[in-house]
C-alpha cells in the first residue's frame, strides 16, 4: 500500500524498506502471504471498504440530481467549498511561518509550543468548538470585547465556520511543512545567505520553492480536513442553511428527514475525498519523493 | 521524505476518523446498557404488587423531558428495587431515526405525534398514548440585552434568535407560533434540540430562543421567560409507547404505566407540563 501511494520504486534507487522486504522474503514464493497475516488483512479491507460500498449501493441514483439540487444541499456545498478554501488560505498564511519558526529556530518552551499548536490533531473537534465558543462567543473572554467595542459577533456566522475549520485543520499543514523544512537540504539556504541574501529573501526565494511539494500536500490535506469539519463547526457556528450549515452538518440533519439527500451529499463528499487522495498520489507525493 | 509523506497520510486518516467519531458522539445520546436478557426469570420478591420486575431498560425521550423524566426514573427505581432505567435524551426526530435504525430502546417518549408515527409506521411501536402537552415560551438572557418583550420583537433584524431545526418538534411548534402571530423570524441558528437552544441563550450568544415553557422553568434563574399570549400560542402533544423489540417489555410497559400514573403525572405537572 505504501509503495502504491508513493509511486513505483526505481530499480536504480532501492529504498532500505524494499531491500529489507526482499531479504525478509527468504526462500518463500515472492507472492505468498502467511495466512495469519492474510486473513486479518482481508478483514481490515472489508471493514474499511464495505461501508463505502453500502453507501454506493444504497444511493438513489435515479433521483441523485433532484436530491442534490434541493436548495439546502446546493447551499451547503457552496458554503463548504468556499469556507474550506478560505480556511486553507488562512492556514497557509499563518501556519507556514509558524512551521518555519518551529523548524529553524530554538527557544525555551519550543517543545511545549509545538505540543500546544498540534493539539487540535488529537483533540475531539467538538471540544475545540466549545473552547472557541467560550473564547469568542458573545460573552467569551475575547468575544465580549469584540462585541462591545466593534459590534462584532462571531458565533453563527460564516466567519465562525472558517475559524472552526482553521482551528482543526491548521495542525495538518504545520506538521507537514515543519517535517519538510527539517528534512530539506539547508545547503542552498546557507549558500544564499553566504552570498548576502537576507533571511527573509532566503525564505522566499529558496526555502518556499524547496518545500513547495510538501506545502501543496499539506494544503490539500488541510483543505480536506476543513471540508469534513463537523464537531467544532456545529458547536461554534451553529447551523443555518446557506450561512453556517456546511456539507457534513447538512448530511447529519438530512438523515432525519430526507435520507436520500443525506446519501447523495455523502456521495459528493466521498467523491471529493477520492479526488483529494488521487491528486496527492499523482502530484504532490511523487514530486516529494523525487 | 517518504516517511514524512506516509506519516502525514496516516495522521490525516486518524484525524478524519476522529472527526467522524466526534460527529457521532456530539448528539446527546448516552445509551449504554442494552436490555438485560434476564427479563423473565429469577426476580426476587419485588416491591411491585402486580408483577415482579427486574433488569434494566433504556428510555429514549425528548430533550424537553430531561428533568421530569430523570426524576420519574429515580422514583420508578425506588418503587421497584433492582430495576435500572437509563435515559437517552435528544431531539425526537433524531431519536425516532435511531430507533428505526435499530437503536436499543425499550420506551420512546416523543415531543410530537409526528415522530412517534414514524416509529409506529416502521413497526417498532404500537398504540402510543399522549401523556402531556407543552406550550412555547421565549427565553432570553437574564439581562435581556435586546429588550425582547413580545413575540413581535423576534421579527426584528437586530434581535438574534435561536430556534430548533424545523424537523425537531420544538422547531415545528415555534414556526406555528410565528404563523399564528403572522410574523417572519430569521433565526441566526437552527439548533439540534431544545436544550441546545436554551444553552445558547444561557451563554448569551443569542438574544432570544423559542423553547418550551418547561425548559424556562427548568433553567431557573439562568434565563428569563417572556410569555407568549394565548391568542398566538401553539402546543405539541407528547406520546409515549413501549418499543416492540424491547428485550424487557414487562419493565418497559411498567415504566409507561408509571409515567401515566398519578405519581408520574404529578412530577410532570410540577415541571409545568400540561395535561394532554
Amino acid at each position: 500500500m505504501q509503495v502504491d501511494i508513493i509511486g513505483e520504486p526505481r530499480p536504480s534507487r532501492l529504498s532500505s524498506r524494499d531491500r529489507a522486504r526482499r531479504a525478509a522474503r527468504g526462500g518463500g514464493s515472492p507472492r505468498s502471504v502467511p495466512a495469519p497475516l492474510l486473513v486479518p488483512a482481508i478483514i481490515a479491507v472489508a471493514f474499511l471498504v464495505l461501508p463505502l460500498a453500502g453507501l454506493v449501493v444504497r444511493a438513489p441514483w435515479g433521483r441523485l440530481g433532484s436530491a442534490l439540487s434541493g436548495s439546502d444541499a446546493a447551499q451547503a456545498l457552496v458554503l463548504s467549498l468556499w469556507t474550506a478554501t478560505v480556511a486553507t488560505g488562512v492556514c497557509v498564511v499563518i501556519g507556514v511561518p509558524l512551521a518555519w519558526v518551529l523548524a529553524r529556530t530554538t527557544f525555551p518552551g519550543q517543545r511545549l509550543l509545538r505540543a500546544l499548536v498540534t493539539l487540535p490533531l488529537v483533540l475531539p473537534p467538538v471540544v475545540g468548538g466549545v473552547a472557541l465558543l467560550l473564547a469568542f462567543g458573545r460573552t467569551g473572554f475575547i468575544g465580549r470585547y469584540l462585541d462591545s467595542w466593534f459590534g462584532l459577533t462571531i458565533p453563527f456566522s460564516p466567519l465562525a465556520v472558517v475559524m472552526a475549520e482553521t482551528f482543526v485543520a491548521m495542525p495538518f499543514l504545520i506538521i507537514t511543512v515543519e517535517g519538510a523544512l527539517r528534512s530539506a537540504d539547508q545547503g542552498f539556504e546557507e549558500a544564499a545567505a553566504t552570498l548576502g541574501a537576507s533571511r527573509m529573501t532566503v525564505f522566499r526565494r529558496i526555502t518556499v520553492p524547496l518545500i513547495a511539494p510538501s506545502l501543496g500536500a499539506g494544503a490539500v490535506l488541510c483543505w480536506a480536513r476543513a471540508l469534513g469539519e463537523f464537531g467544532a463547526t456545529i458547536t461554534f457556528a451553529g447551523s443555518f442553511p446557506g450561512r453556517t450549515e456546511t456539507m457534513p452538518i447538512a448530511v447529519y440533519y438530512a438523515l432525519e428527514n430526507d435520507p436520500d439527500a443525506a446519501i447523495a451529499l455523502s456521495l459528493v463528499l466521498l467523491l471529493v475525498s477520492v479526488v483529494v487522495l488521487a491528486s496527492l498520489r499523482d502530484r504532490w507525493l511523487r514530486g516529494a519523493v523525487q | 521524505m517518504r516517511r514524512i509523506a506516509v506519516t502525514v497520510i496516516a495522521a490525516a486518516m486518524a484525524g478524519i476518523t476522529a472527526s467522524a467519531l466526534a460527529g457521532c458522539s456530539s448528539s446527546s445520546s448516552s445509551t449504554a446498557s442494552s436490555p438485560a436478557s434476564s427479563a423473565s426469570s429469577s426476580a426476587p420478591a419485588s416491591a411491585s404488587a402486580s408483577a415482579s420486575l427486574s433488569g434494566s431498560i433504556t428510555v429514549f425521550a425528548a430533550a424537553s423531558l430531561k428533568e421530569a423524566f430523570t426524576t420519574i426514573g429515580k422514583q420508578f427505581e425506588a418503587a421497584n428495587p433492582g430495576v435500572k432505567v437509563t435515559f437517552s435524551f435528544g431531539a425526537s426526530s433524531a431519536l425516532a431515526t435511531q430507533i428505526i435504525s435499530g437503536a436499543p430502546a425499550d420506551v420512546f417518549a416523543s415531543a410530537s405525534p409526528k415522530n412517534m408515527k414514524q416509529v409506529v409506521t416502521a413497526g417498532d411501536a404500537s398504540s402510543p398514548v399522549n401523556f402531556v402537552k407543552n406550550v412555547m415560551e421565549i427565553a432570553v438572557p437574564p439581562s435581556n440585552p435586546a429588550h425582547v418583550a413580545s413575540v413581535a420583537d423576534l421579527a426584528k433584524s437586530s434581535v438574534k434568535v435561536a430556534l430548533c431545526q424545523p424537523q425537531v418538534p420544538c422547531g415545528a411548534t415555534a414556526l406555528k407560533v410565528f404563523k399564528n402571530a403572522k410574523i417572519i423570524v430569521k433565526p441566526v441558528t437552527l439548533q439540534p434540540d431544545v436544550k441546545s437552544v436554551l444553552t445558547q441563550v444561557e451563554l448569551g450568544n443569542v438574544d432570544a430562543g423559542v423553547v418550551y415553557v418547561t425548559d424556562v422553568h427548568a433553567a431557573g434563574a439562568k434565563v428569563l421567560g417572556v410569555p407568549i399570549p394565548a391568542s398566538v400560542e401553539a402546543s405539541t402533544e407528547y406520546p409515549i409507547a413501549p418499543i416492540s423489540k424491547s428485550g424487557n417489555s414487562a419493565l418497559a410497559q411498567a415504566f409507561v404505566a408509571y409515567v401515566l400514573s398519578p405519581a408520574g403525572q404529578s412530577v410532570l405537572t410540577a415541571d409545568k407540563f400540561e395535561k394532554p
